[in-house]
């Protein structure tokens, strides 16, 4: 059978000469001869191996461990707990917000306590990792185990074990004196919602859960450590902020950032996860006791899945009323997220993109951050979006149906425009929402039939949309140039996905020389300024404005050497497409590639540097259409057709944005239909592997169509918007609704997995 | 008591290779730590990622479910001999114009499974490869360019 596809489109709103091509990456090379320096890859002279003891579980008092019969093991070089930490201040800050120094260390190495099945407790370095291995099983630990809590319900129940006798709840930003898991209750409230509803004429209410799922990169956790014998510390690993690793292997272990140098090596796979740090400290605090040795540790998968990651369960409750002509008037959200061990679920995102699609007059949101015995959750790709769109999204699509209006035009109609007030305070600046839904709805896929069933089951259509804020924070870049016409560019993001070509094609741009001539480099926190996480979908957005203020220096430069090897006044020089001219003398003209050659000769070398923290930042919109095939008798879903549509705002490297698109709408895919932790009644994750954690492989899906949008953001340069989240967030409502509309089951449970499905249509 | 180690004489990308292995270490081990070819990866070490696999006589193998010592009289390509005097392999080459790597953790296991298909099959439909991909995950892209990069390498090789 052969299948033809839309080709995938752009909707251009300005042509550039490299912004908007599409290159091959820099380190491409590299990375298809397996020549590329992953963080598992790196060996050291005299290295040590690291393995880890983990909580067997979910909830227990350790009252004593036993390191003699594991240090008399041959060739058991040092082992590490709670107590090697060193006396410091009680709260750590690695750049992102504060929080208490026992739970930020309780999570690199447990003291006193475990909170979930997978916590580490001790490390042991020795001269193989296999004698490691042997080690850890002859560490002896007594633990008192405790009942287990391990959703939101539950840690929120009356009589619920706690989890922390030092946690109280924040009631509306107030501390409380209430010992309890609820770590933080708040609220945003516009208009009146009593009134909102009472204007209603329809009102859908349902209540949802979803599951805890995980990032799923491919590349385990994995650090490199060094602890000199001058006491500098040297730390190799994959990470998405460098500086971010420095700053929390400093705070752990009560050593300044100037005595930290941490290099990102190639990184296979974030999502957001690799941004806390695990055994980072660990490993240096092992390399310490073992004499000054590098020590290396690799997570298994297994412990991937229970001490890293994930996203939290969520329990949910959205309500929405409209009027028979199709306008929103009222929106209420209960949002319970897990936050896992220790405060700090991404309620708070969720919240605030909840309803954010839409212009609604009366909005009510209360989020709730709940400590459960799990692992503490991580950051995923618009981390809180896509379980709040789950609920949203589906409740919308139900008041399309009872309204009976077609479910794009029901959001057009009620679509969050320029000047929109959010719910959490914010006014929408130029955002694409209507154009995301128009280009939907125009969609070849949309204005189609239903894709035939391909084995005799159900099929239906959904829709969805999502929306992520983006974020900007601090990045750094200088650029060198060289002899040849050419430029060095050294930059502090880790690229997780291409992000050295965009950033690269930023300089390019505005220098006016191809995109070859310029050859980017992410470099250590010792050789660069400080750059904040590859997160946040901030990387082409901020660091790619870093680089365009450091071609900006460079330019500036270059047109005062020219003035001066002219001897004219710099003002009446111009550098336009790589040539250097005067504006009033046509004589006087240079390439940039001659005056490249001449600069040792005239004064020295350029360097510009760019260093930025944008505000400006544009959020982005993407929506999906997805044909689903249901079979009625088992329950299984396959999706049959997928388009995604998302605002880029400026696409640089448009086939990159494609790759986000689709990429993070088949995690979406994963996550609706496959994808959880199956716990145990005692809080153990019973599929800790690939087989049973069962993420999309490329035999369960279709091509996946893009049609990439371009409503500049005013607030860069280009127009850029982050890409690399919103995409994320209502796959699993479009499948819901596609679900819903091919056998009529109204999805309140996450994954949608066969038994899910069957459940809901029995009842 | 350290196990005693085996002598292994075996073929690795075209060259013949000789090592020491303990019995129980993996051919994935083996390549990454002994032999020093790191471009396998480990993604699971139980089969099921595929970052790790490696051509071992004409057939595709998870590298981490093979024993170093069952390579002995075998033919082994790994991502590091796909690539020859003359430059890039046209999957490589497509993998990188195709834009069907992101992180590029899984591009090795994947460029070895493409190469083997396309050996055989000089013109797969999408489906099947789809299903001859199925054994590798990749996390970043949602597949649509890989396989769209294999089809293209197809294309490039019979032309």
């Amino acid at each position: 059978m052969t299948t033809t596809y839309e080709p995938n489109k752009v909707l251009s709103n300005k042509e550039f000469k490299v912004v908007g091509t599409r290159p091959v990456r820099p380190d491409g090379a590299d990375k298809v001869t397996g020549r590329a320096q992953y963080g598992a890859d790196l060996q050291l002279t005299g290295l040590l191996y690291g393995k880890t003891l983990r909580s067997p579980h979910a909830h227990a008092n350790i009252k004593s461990i036993d390191f003699k019969k594991a240090l008399a093991l041959e060739g058991v070089k040092a082992v590490v707990s709670a107590k090697d930490f060193p006396e410091t201040k009680d709260t750590a800050n690695y750049g992102l917000g504060d929080s208490p120094m026992n739970y930020f260390r309780g999570n690199i190495l447990a003291d006193k306590k475990v909170l979930y099945k997978g916590q580490a407790i001790a490390a042991v370095a020795a001269s193989s990792v296999h004698v490691a291995e042997a080690a850890l099983s002859l560490i002896d630990v007594k633990y008192e185990v405790l009942d287990a809590v391990l959703t939101a319900p539950e840690g929120m129940a009356k009589d619920a074990p706690i989890l922390h006798d030092d946690l109280f709840t924040k009631e509306f930003e107030k501390q409380t004196k209430v010992n309890s898991n609820i770590a933080e209750h708040f609220q945003h409230k516009m208009g009146d919602i009593d009134e909102g509803f009472a204007g209603a004429d329809v009102i859908v209410e349902r209540t949802f859960d979803t599951a805890t799922v995980h990032q799923g990169y491919i590349e385990p956790h994995n650090v490199t450590a060094l602890w000199n014998d001058d006491d500098r510390i040297h730390v190799w690993t994959s990470t998405q902020g460098a500086f971010t690793v420095r700053a929390a292997v400093s705070e752990a272990l009560a050593v300044p950032v100037s005595k930290i140098k941490v290099t990102p090596m190639e990184i296979g796979g974030g999502f957001g996860g690799k941004i806390n740090v695990y055994e980072d400290p660990a490993a240096a605090l092992l390399s310490k006791k073992a004499g000054h040795k590098p020590v290396k540790m690799v997570m298994t998968r297994a412990e991937v899945f229970e001490g890293t990651g994930p996203t939290p369960g969520s329990h949910m409750t959205v309500k929405m009323g409209a009027t028979n002509e199709g306008k929103i008037v009222a929106a209420q959200a209960n949002l319970a997220m897990e936050a896992g061990a220790y405060p700090g679920s991404p309620v708070g995102a969720g919240a605030m993109c909840v309803f954010t699609a839409y212009d609604i007059a009366n909005v009510t949101i209360d989020g709730y951050d709940v400590v459960v015995n799990k692992p503490k959750t991580a950051a995923y790709r618009a981390p809180g979006a896509p379980n709040a769109a789950f609920a949203a999204e589906q409740v919308i699509d139900e008041i399309a149906e009872k309204l009976n209006i077609d479910p794009l035009e029901l959001r057009l109609q009620n679509a969050a425009k320029e000047g929109t007030r959010r719910a959490d305070g914010p006014i929408h600046p130029r955002i694409g929402c209507v154009e995301v839904l128009e280009a939907m709805k125009e969609h070849h896929h949309y204005q189609s039939p239903l894709t035939p069933a391909k084995n005799g089951g159900k099929v239906g259509r959904g829709v969805g949309i999502g929306f992520w804020f983006n974020i900007g924070m601090q990045s750094a870049c200088n650029i060198s140039v060289n002899n040849d016409g050419t430029v060095n560019l050294v930059e502090g993001s880790t690229d997780i996905g291409g992000s050295r070509a965009s950033i690269a094609m930023h300089a390019a741009e505005v220098l006016g020389i191809s995109y070859e001539d310029v050859k980017p480099q992410v470099a250590d926190t010792d050789s660069v300024g400080y750059t904040a996480i590859t997160g946040g979908s901030r990387t082409t957005f901020a660091t790619g404005w870093a680089a365009y203020e450091a071609a900006n220096d460079v330019k500036a430069q270059l047109i005062d050497r020219a003035a001066t090897i002219w001897g004219v006044d710099p003002d009446s020089v111009e550098m336009e497409e790589g040539v250097l001219r005067s504006k009033t003398d046509t004589e006087l003209n240079m390439s940039f590639k001659d005056l490249s050659a001449q600069l040792n000769d005239t004064g020295g070398p350029i360097v510009g540097r760019g260093a930025v923290d944008p505000s400006g930042i544009g959020g982005s919109f993407c929506g999906q259409i997805v044909d689903v095939e249901v079979d009625p008798e088992t329950g299984k879903t396959d999706i049959l057709r997928f388009t995604v549509v998302q605002d880029a705002g400026k696409a640089i490297h448009p086939s990159y944005v494609e790759g986000q698109m689709q990429g993070g709408s088949v995690q979406g895919i994963g996550w609706a239909l496959n994808e959880e932790y199956y716990y145990s009644e005692d809080g153990r994750m019973n599929n800790p592997t690939f087989l049973d954690y069962r993420m999309p492989t490329s035999l369960d899906l279709p091509m996946i169509d893009t049609v990439i949008v371009e409503v500049a953001n005013p607030g860069h340069p280009y127009g850029v918007r982050g890409v690399g989240e919103a995409n994320i967030v209502s796959p699993q409502a479009a499948v819901a609704n596609a679900i819903k509309s091919a056998v009529g089951a109204r999805m309140e449970k996450m994954p949608m997995n066969p038994a899910a499905i069957m459940e809901q249509l029995w009842s | 008591m350290p196990a005693t180690k085996v002598h292994v004489t075996t073929t690795i990308n075209g060259e013949p290779v000789e090592f020491l292995a303990e019995p129980r270490q993996s051919l994935l081990e083996v390549l990454r730590d002994v032999v020093q070819l790191t471009g396998s990866k480990e993604g699971c070490n139980d089969g099921n990622c595929g970052a790790c696999t490696v051509n071992m006589d004409g057939r595709i193998v998870d590298s981490c479910l093979v024993l170093g010592v069952e390579a002995e009289g075998a033919d082994i390509q790994t991502v590091e001999g796909i690539a020859s005097a003359d430059g890039l392999h046209p999957i490589q080459q497509a993998f990188l114009e195709n834009a069907a790597l992101q992180c590029g953790i899984c591009t090795p296991g994947f460029l070895v499974s493409s190469k083997a298909l396309l050996e055989k099959e000089p013109n797969p439909s999408e489906e099947r490869i789809r299903m001859w991909l199925a054994g590798n995950l990749c996390r970043c892209t949602g597949y649509d360019k890989i396989v769209k990069a294999v089809m293209a390498a197809a294309k490039e090789m019979a032309s």
